[in-house]
């Protein structure tokens, strides 16, 4: 209990091992907010930034000018703002799944985690959500997606899954955020208490909302935390469900299949957590959070990337397989063109990212190379979001009739948008990096040992 | 003039005996603070189980009600549309906004029905007016408060936070 935290930090031993007593932890997590913001952070924020205004003068432009700045065409209708939107919507999942299933099999390393890949969750739907609002031309009715009383008595058709997904999408920001609020409190108390300056005190004091820790407090809280994650984890799996709706309620060929559901839950699940490992591997290094975010948690996170990740590839094959078993000259078309027609470059990029690289993962070695898993985590991601542009484009490029088929390519404005959706992820993520704790402190210090009470007297007073 | 009187213990296990003390003493408005939750306190302190269960069940039927009338009543009176063929109330579809709406009220309930269940927010507290709380309460210190509506009760509270066995004992008032 009264070890205190040494000078030296090569010296501390792993968090959960119990190195630090409950004052260290505060200590330890607080650092970064409470130090002056290092010279990397001020750099990699103002380059952020400039991506979030070439995303803004992007929008502004298209506003402007028309969804024509597109490359979208007769047929190809969507392009790189579903692909976008999938690919975020995608990444967030990984956040849900370890706050909230995770939580439910009371997997304990995840105290390590779950802030960090929540916030990753919230900035990666803030982005995903974008796209939507932009892509529907007149953005300035974007508001006939949700179901306002209007002059025109005209109401959304809530048979289409195009409004499915509003809900499913907006209910999942919602609910992501309320879920990462409650899981604060605590913690901005500890800013509250700890701060120096009036006005740290006034900001972290309102949004801490009068937090004494009290028992009385924490039974409700422990209860509300348990509920969110029981109505989290059913959402995070019916949000990616919908999203693949979109896609397979449709009778285009390639789209139209039962498999897409677990096929896209699976592929969000795998790219979200290749997401959450480039995030861990940088920030561990540049704040030394080393102790906390340790190469077992690293490992973990690997494991679960290779079975996704094997999933997906299952996935591939199995689509081939029932395109060719059901007999459908279309169905069978559209996969042979997936492979082999004008857009096999994307394919067999996705298939190498997805299949091929993250199988590495079966050795130990390459589990545990910090600079194996670095490059791996990223080559998923370039993959996963090559996925969601086969699945997008080929099927819409050669539908039923030869007549009517076209060929999609991006315009400048379309990778500027997608560039600058960056900038608005890293510029959120750096602000929640520098001005929250990264980490749940109460979290990490309910886990300790040492926070269990002995439980002698309990006997002997009943 | 309402008190709290506050005095503070070692750890996690002093905070559980001192709990058990309190209420054995007859002390009714009183808590145990600490910067994560202690396992076992509830039963030290004699609380019943939180109700928030049932606020959440009344939010998720009030959103699972509300989410699937919303659907049917625009499909057949307010905007009636024939899609694809299809009978207007064709409630097989209204299933995925139906789970959405009932999943979102639910979370509103567990959250709000937690600010409430907890008088949250609540800016102003005279606990913290204790030196010693107000910097450790939340980080590494294990406190009890007792309230008394009566401040004569101060001197008998500090007293019994004394003899078992708290530290930094004293009383702040409103």
């Amino acid at each position: 209990m009264n070890r205190v935290i040494t000078e030296d930090p090569s010296k501390r031993t792993p968090l959960i091992l119990g190195g630090h007593d409950f004052k260290g932890i505060s200590d330890l997590v607080v650092k970064p907010i409470e130090a002056k913001a290092p010279k990397w952070w001020h750099i990699a924020l103002a380059f952020s930034f400039s991506l979030l205004m070439l995303l803004l003068s992007m929008i502004g432009f298209l506003i402007w000018e028309g969804v024509g700045v597109w490359g979208l065409n007769n047929p190809v209708s969507w392009g790189f703002a579903i692909v976008n939107f999938v690919f975020w919507v995608g990444i967030g999942h990984a956040g849900t799944l370890i706050s909230a299933i995770l939580f439910l099999f009371r997997q304990k390393w995840r105290t390590s985690v779950n802030r960090f890949a929540e916030a990753m969750t919230i900035f990666a739907v803030i982005c995903a959500l974008v796209f939507p609002g932009i892509h529907v031309g007149r953005v300035w009715v974007a508001y006939f997606m949700f179901p306002i009383p209007n002059q025109m008595s005209v109401w959304p058709n809530f048979r289409s899954p195009l409004l499915w997904d509003v809900f499913a999408v907006s209910t999942y920001f919602t609910v992501s955020l309320l879920f990462w609020y409650v899981g604060l409190i605590p913690d901005l108390a500890v800013l509250r208490d700890r701060a120096k300056t009036k006005i740290k005190k006034v900001v972290y004091g309102i949004f801490a909302m009068g937090w004494t820790g009290g028992n009385r407090a924490w039974q409700n809280y422990e209860r509300a935390y348990l509920l969110l994650a029981a109505l989290a984890a059913p959402l995070v799996l019916s949000v990616h469900s919908i999203v693949s709706f979109d896609f397979a309620v449709s009778q285009v060929p390639g789209w139209h299949t039962t498999i897409f559901p677990p096929y896209f839950v699976a592929g969000a699940i795998f790219s979200g957590f290749a997401m959450v490992v480039t995030l861990m591997i940088l920030a561990r290094q540049l704040f030394g959070m080393k102790d906390i975010m340790t190469m077992h948690h690293l490992e973990c996170m690997n494991k679960i990337i290779l079975a996704t990740g094997t999933m997906v590839g299952y996935a591939y094959g199995m689509e081939f397989f029932t395109a060719w078993y059901s007999g459908n000259e279309y169905e069978a078309f559209a996969f042979v063109n997936r492979a082999f027609g004008p857009y096999a470059w994307a394919y067999w990029i996705m298939v190498s990212c997805n299949v091929l690289f993250p199988q590495l993962f079966w050795f130990k070695k390459v589990r545990t190379s910090i600079p194996a898993m670095f490059v791996i985590s990223i080559i998923v991601n370039i993959g996963m979001w090559f996925e969601r542009f086969v699945i997008t484009v080929t099927s819409l490029s050669r539908d039923f009739l030869p007549s009517s088929w076209g060929y999609y390519s991006p315009t400048w404005v379309d990778l500027c948008t997608f560039l600058g959706s960056f900038g608005l992820f890293f510029t959120l993520f750096l602000l929640f990096l520098k001005f929250l704790p990264m980490i749940a402190i109460s979290e990490v210090k309910g886990v300790m040992p040492e926070a269990h009470a002995h439980d002698h007297e309990a006997k002997e007073g009943h | 003039m309402a008190i709290s009187v506050i005095g503070e213990f070692k750890d996690p296990t002093e905070l559980l005996k001192a709990a058990k003390q309190t209420r054995k003493a007859g002390y009714e408005a009183f808590d145990a603070h600490s910067p994560f939750p202690i396992h076992g306190m509830d039963d030290a302190m004699g609380l019943k189980g939180s109700i928030l269960g049932w606020v959440v069940l009344c939010g998720g039927l009030t959103g699972c009600v509300a989410g699937f009338g919303l659907q049917a009543w625009v499909a057949t009176e307010a905007y009636p549309l024939v899609i694809s063929g299809k009978p207007l109330f064709s409630y097989q579809a209204f299933v995925p906004v139906t789970f959405e709406v009932t999943v979102l009220f639910s979370a509103f309930a567990a959250v709000f029905g937690m600010f409430g269940l907890n008088k949250l927010p609540q800016l102003y507290n005279r606990l913290f007016k204790h030196k010693s709380f107000s910097k450790k309460a939340t980080s590494h210190g294990f406190f009890i408060s007792i309230d008394s509506e009566l401040s004569d009760d101060e001197v008998s509270i500090v007293e019994f936070l004394k003899s078992i066995g708290a530290t930094n004992v004293s009383g702040v008032k409103e």
